[in-house]
């Protein structure tokens, strides 16, 4: 479970960056990366109390 | 309401208050940089970037003025607080009392918690901003002094008492909502420069520098109503807009847990994730709006935050501003309730975040954010001076270290002298024009210094003296 967690909140932290280097180069709009910055959010706040500081 | 007379499970504990802090207790290095990551990247980084641009820093100045000051403060955590926090391992407070008295600390935790609730206040406001995005209320400009809408009391109002309530009941659900939206929070920081920057027109790392300077640090003349900055204004303010912790010694408390004084290099962390990077990322969101909308200058972090990153970047607002205001109106409390020790911690706390609410209701706070913060360092400075030269040097200047608890006195005049009149001189100059604000630190420091040596020798009783 703890694993699975923290591969999560691996995931959602790199979907929160990686959003906005594609909308540097290119790659994607602004819409999509406010999107895929929200999903990643609230995916890292989901999965990461249940590794973290506990 | 809570019985006042227990201690609350939802309260931090606070240990060790009056005692060293024993081996078994210290800490790793892994300890700090968390920490210091975490309590540096604040809502209130949003204000303070912008306010760069609104005093026309150029690229150069801002960006080596930033790196240079960042140092300064991280060397001064390094060679003056935590020197004396690895020896000493006691809290500021309890030390202060040694060396200056009871009623001398006393005046001293008024001081302090005043100064963290205009500092809460500020935390508020940001707040604030960020609800107006969702409630389309007039919010303040860059140069409001008072409330400008009764939509903005009212949301104010909403944000501060809803942080008050969390603060004397909730501490600890915040507190660990604060380590677990650090490394997320530090990440989004980062993504609305790269986000600004793109909107700005820069497509590419390489042609970043020379764009910077065309478009987001362009120097020249400030925004009505500000200080022009230079790379000293920008160096001097990087290093002291924490003085009160580092030179002003409040992380002796800290630092008492670390279990090498070279721990204190975490503390880089906060500097240059929170007062370099994200400063430069709220820059970047500033000089943006300016580019698209050329007549609006106000420093609302909340609009600027979700013009960028949407939702997510408007949250990111809210918890670095909440988590932020939770430890500061804590503190304050702590600092007042000092003061009256039978008073409840909850009652304080509660008084404290009204006092919060009310200030950040005045957008004036945030708004000169840079010269509150100047202030708030320069009031607090002059102690760490005193604690620095007690505790190194007492015995070469021949007069007697912790004084107070020696002697039996409540208050160690000395400390007290050099403590009002280093402020008063200091604040004497800002105000004769002589000097500005940001620059009054570094020779109020030495004056403090001096003025409590001189003074120790001069009013120490011969048969306490060494």
């Amino acid at each position: 479970m703890k694993t699975a967690a923290r591969l999560i909140s691996l995931v959602s932290l790199a979907g929160t960056i990686l959003p906005p280097v594609l909308f540097f180069t290119g790659h994607i709009g602004l819409d999509a990366t406010k999107v895929w910055m929200l999903v990643a959010t609230i995916a890292w706040f989901a999965a990461t109390p249940f590794w973290m500081d506990r | 309401m809570a019985d006042d007379t227990r201690t609350p499970q939802t309260e931090p504990v606070d240990e060790y208050e009056r005692e060293k802090v024993p081996p078994r207790a210290w800490l790793g290095f892994s300890s700090f940089v968390g920490q210091y990551a975490g309590e540096h990247t604040a809502g209130t980084e949003l204000m303070i970037g912008p306010l760069f641009i609104a005093s026309g820093v150029t690229a150069v100045d801002v960006v080596g003025g930033l790196f240079v000051g960042n140092l300064l403060a991280v060397l001064s955590w390094v060679f003056l607080t935590a020197p004396i926090a690895v020896r000493a391992r006691l809290t500021l407070y309890f030390q202060l009392e040694k060396i200056c008295g009871r009623k001398l600390v006393t005046v001293y935790n008024l001081a302090n918690g005043v100064m963290f609730c205009f500092l809460a206040g500020a935390m508020v406001t940001v707040n604030a901003t960020a609800a107006g995005v969702w409630l389309h209320i007039a919010m303040p400009g860059l140069n409001d002094l008072y409330p400008n809408s009764a939509g903005w009391v009212a949301t104010v109002l909403v944000m501060g008492l809803l942080m008050t309530v969390v603060a004397a009941y909730g501490y600890k659900v915040v507190a660990r909502i604060a380590n677990i939206a650090a490394p997320w929070m530090v990440l989004v920081f980062i993504a609305y420069g790269i986000i600004g920057a793109r909107q700005l027109g820069i497509d590419s790392v390489s042609t970043f520098w020379p764009k910077a300077q065309e478009l987001i640090w362009t120097g020249g003349l400030p925004l009505a109503g500000r200080a022009k900055f230079t790379f000293w204004h920008v160096m001097f303010f990087a290093w002291f807009c924490n003085m009160a912790m580092h030179i002003g010694m409040a992380d002796l408390s800290v630092f008492r847990y670390a279990r090498k004084s070279w721990y204190a290099v975490s503390s880089a962390a906060g500097m240059y994730l929170g007062h370099f990077i994200a400063w430069l990322a709220a820059s970047i969101l500033y000089a943006q709006q300016l580019h698209a909308t050329p007549g609006n200058t106000a420093v609302l972090p909340g609009p600027l935050a979700y013009n960028a990153a949407g939702i997510a970047g408007v949250m990111c607002v809210i918890v670095a501003g909440w988590t932020t205001a939770n430890p500061t109106i804590y503190r304050a409390g702590l600092a007042f309730q000092a003061i009256s020790p039978s008073s409840s911690r909850y009652r304080v706390t509660l008084m404290t975040g009204a006092l919060a609410t009310i200030a950040g209701m005045f957008p004036a706070i945030a708004m000169k954010l840079l010269d509150f913060v100047a202030l708030y360092g320069l009031v607090l400075m002059p102690m760490g001076a005193v604690v620095f030269v007690d505790f190194w040097l007492a015995k070469r200047c021949a007069f007697q270290s912790n004084y107070a608890e020696v002697s039996g006195t409540d208050i160690n005049w000395a400390a007290g002298l050099a403590w009002v009149l280093t402020v008063a001189g200091c604040l004497a100059i800002v105000n004769m024009g002589g000097l500005q604000i940001y620059f009054v630190g570094l020779p109020g420091w030495f004056a403090a210094a001096t003025l409590y040596i001189v003074l120790s020798r001069l009013l120490q009783r011969k048969e306490v003296r060494l």
